[in-house]
């Protein structure tokens, strides 16, 4: 694996054992002094054209477990302000000897796009529309230490598809592992071709939930309603929220996940959110397994030919 | 001045002619046909042993760039290119910066063309002004100073009230309307075909019917008008049946392919490949067939390329983010003649009728545009049926590189061309 892009098209091997490196990492997240040296003296760049606190954060903190350089660059404040094109921002990185590039980019294929141009590896933390891998990862891995298997796993997916690559990544990986997926939303938020897709379709959240194992809830960006996709989020809460009601049509042991930050009230209601009366909702462990695949995901890119870090 | 283009094989569908003839050419001026080696008149041999000879071929549909743009193309790289690909006359677009909205700039793209001597140049003059969408062009002075139709092309009429005001106009004056088609309100934000692969990429697509609802709204304009309706680069099958329909019904609306709707689809956009962005988009299969098809059985009248020149930079970048567009001057005939000829779908003479008659035809290009009859300017394109060759966007007239076509391996290349009985020398 040169780079980490998007989760499809990866074979099952390959997600198989990025997910095995990110279990094996996991412990280390727990430890009371989570230090290895596993990436000395490597540089990570992480060049961040859109605004995240949680997965910038995420990387940083990944990197520096494994105690390589993480350097944050927030377009904002950089060259990018005064008109430089990815391509030059991505060789001058080059240039300034980064040894892995983690791009997220409101353009979808930008991390494509900077992995034709650089000869380090690259890691998209989310493109556009398109995919964010690491999120599928965590999101994969979330499910596997719950339900213990992803094959044969039912996972309803629901919310607003068309805009989501957190459903894409979730839709490739998860399908190739076994698992069955149903994407849930109203026709205004879901692909017209979405049927062409692994996937079954549903705009009856009821009856896409019905017998599922986990719910992935989708962030619901209001700009949606503002742009005429939805005629109010009042009624998008009504038909497609999840909350006790809707998640009574689920398995009794439904697995709640959430990519953050979540809009309590509409997606998802504040009691679901919190696992109040006994919800499995696993939103705070998404985030440290995140932590987990991050690791793993710049191991597997930089450090294969060094010793397996859990030894170290 | 004589000269006698010998031992080819003619193919002028203007006359019915495909035969082994030379061609006599007195003052650049076609004279006669001779059996070959028969021909007693003291001239200059050019010898074409063993080429077809044919009409210089027409494109009524590319984008020179200058006046605004040149370092993307200019009039001299833009007419070197369409030289290299067979072409003697080429209609130009009007987004030029400042558009072609005026008689100064008609002339000198005009005086532009001729200066630089690869090939003729018709300028196609804007719909309004600054193809603002607003108010009309003096289309009556752009026709006198040498425009040979008007266009919305690159920035299409939203308006209908617009597009009527613009054919009655236009009707009145005897020029054609030539419409890019396409309601915005539903590509808005879209960079490539609305489809299970734009999905997949995570990019807004343009649904095929935002160009279906703009053709059928012309389409009813134009009879209400009895303007001539021209529909740029048909892309889908909707379109296709709205011209098919609209001509069986008599109505006077024309329209065009260019090679790269038909060729590829939208899958060649995978991997974020900006060299096949361009719009309409790329389409699924389904209508590139049915395009292909409306070529075959004459629903599209004549074949284009919409060459559309953009630099490296400009390409060399997100994929939403890059300019629509790509080459087409220098891959159209061989293209045409690899994937409709060569597999015995369409024979050479209709293929040349679609590139250099009809296109006359339809914009009523004067001099004896399209044709290699006696009398007729002697504009001459030379091919070489036999060679093959691969695409190497390096290797092009055009200052910019961005084809998709890059590494396809095609049959028959052009060789020269002439502009009145003197060959072009790139």
């Amino acid at each position: 694996m040169r780079h980490l892009l998007g989760l499809q098209n990866m074979p099952a091997a390959e997600l198989q054992m990025l997910l095995d490196t990110a279990l094996a990492f996991r412990e280390i997240v727990d430890r009371p002094v989570k230090k290895v040296p596993t990436l000395r003296g490597k540089a990570v760049i992480t060049l961040f054209y859109e605004n995240s606190t949680r997965t910038r954060t995420s990387f940083e903190m990944a990197a520096k477990i494994m105690s390589a350089e993480a350097i944050n660059i927030a377009v904002g404040q950089s060259s990018v302000a005064k008109g430089e094109s990815l391509k030059d921002t991505l060789q001058t990185l080059q240039a300034l000897k980064a040894d892995c590039v983690v791009i997220r980019h409101p353009m979808s294929g930008a991390a494509h796009f900077a992995a034709n141009t650089l000869h380090v590896p690259v890691i998209n933390a989310g493109d556009g529309r398109h995919e964010h891998p690491t999120q599928g990862l965590l999101d994969m891995l979330t499910i596997r230490q719950v339900k213990g298997d992803l094959a044969g796993t039912v996972v309803a997916i629901v919310g607003d598809i068309t805009h989501s690559r957190v459903a894409r990544s979730n839709i490739w990986g998860l399908t190739t592992m076994g698992a069955t997926v149903r994407l849930v939303g109203p026709t205004t938020l879901m692909p017209n071709d979405a049927h062409h897709l692994p996937v079954t379709v549903h705009t009856n959240l009821a009856e896409g939930l019905e017998g599922a194992d986990v719910v992935n809830v989708l962030r619901l960006q209001t700009e949606r309603q503002e742009s005429g996709l939805l005629p109010s989020l009042r009624e998008y809460s009504r038909l497609f929220g999840i909350n006790h009601t809707s998640l009574a049509n689920a398995k009794p042991d439904v697995l709640v996940l959430h990519p953050g930050p979540m809009n309590r009230g509409v997606e998802i209601s504040a009691d679901v959110a919190d696992g109040k009366y006994g919800v499995n909702c696993a939103v705070e462990e998404q985030i440290s397994n995140g932590i987990a695949v991050r690791m793993a995901a710049l191991y597997t890119l930089m450090g294969a030919n060094l010793p397996p870090v859990v030894d170290a | 001045m004589k000269l006698l283009v010998s031992g080819g094989r003619v193919v002028d569908p203007s006359q019915n002619m495909d035969s082994l003839a030379d061609i006599l050419i007195v003052d650049g001026r076609i004279a006669g046909f001779y059996n070959p080696g028969t021909c007693t008149a003291e001239a200059e041999v050019v010898s074409v042993a063993g080429m077809v000879v044919t009409p210089g071929l027409i494109d009524i549909h590319v984008h020179l760039r200058e006046p605004g743009f040149e370092y993307k193309e200019d009039i001299v790289s833009g007419s070197r290119a369409a030289a290299a690909g067979g072409f003697t006359r080429v209609c130009c677009m009007p987004n030029t910066n400042p558009a072609i909205d005026t008689a100064a700039v008609v002339s000198y793209i005009i005086q532009q063309s001729h200066r630089a001597g690869f090939t003729r140049v018709h300028p196609i003059a804007a719909a309004t002004r600054g193809m603002g969408g607003d108010t009309l062009t003096e289309v009556a002075e752009l026709k006198a100073a040498g425009a040979v139709a008007v266009s919305d092309d690159a920035f299409p009429l939203q308006n209908a009230a617009t597009v009527r005001r613009c054919m009655e106009y236009c009707a009145m004056l005897g020029m054609p309307l030539l419409t890019h088609n396409e309601d915005k309100s539903l590509t808005h934000g879209g960079s490539m075909n609305e489809g299970i692969v734009a999905t997949s990429m995570g990019l807004p697509g343009m649904p095929a019917c935002a160009e279906d609802i703009a053709v059928a709204r012309n389409i009813a304009l134009s009879e209400l008008t009895g303007c001539h309706l021209h529909l740029l680069h048909i892309s889908t099958k909707g379109t296709c049946d709205l011209l098919g329909a609209a001509r069986t019904a008599g109505l006077n609306v024309t329209g065009e392919a260019c090679p790269h709707h038909w060729v590829l689809t939208d899958e060649a956009c995978a991997s974020y490949n900006t060299h096949a962005k361009m719009n309409p988009p790329l389409r699924s299969q389904f209508h590139a067939n049915a395009v292909k098809a409306a070529l075959l059985d004459g629903t599209i009248q004549c074949i284009v390329t919409d060459h559309a020149p953009h630099a490296d930079y400009e390409k060399q970048i997100e994929f939403d983010a890059a300019p629509f567009g790509i080459l087409g001057l220098e891959t159209s005939f061989p293209l045409v003649y690899t994937t409709l000829v060569q597999p015995g779908l369409m024979t050479l003479g209709r293929a040349i009728e679609m590139m250099a008659v009809e296109p006359a035809r339809i914009l009523n290009l004067p001099d004896g545009a399209g044709t290699l009859k006696v009398g007729a300017l002697a504009d001459i394109a030379v091919f070489d049926l036999e060679v093959e060759w691969i695409v190497d966007r390096e290797q092009v007239q055009s200052k910019s590189h961005n084809t998709p076509f890059h590494g396809m391996t095609l049959k028959s290349r052009p060789r020269f061309t002439m502009l009145a009985g003197k060959q072009v020398r790139l």
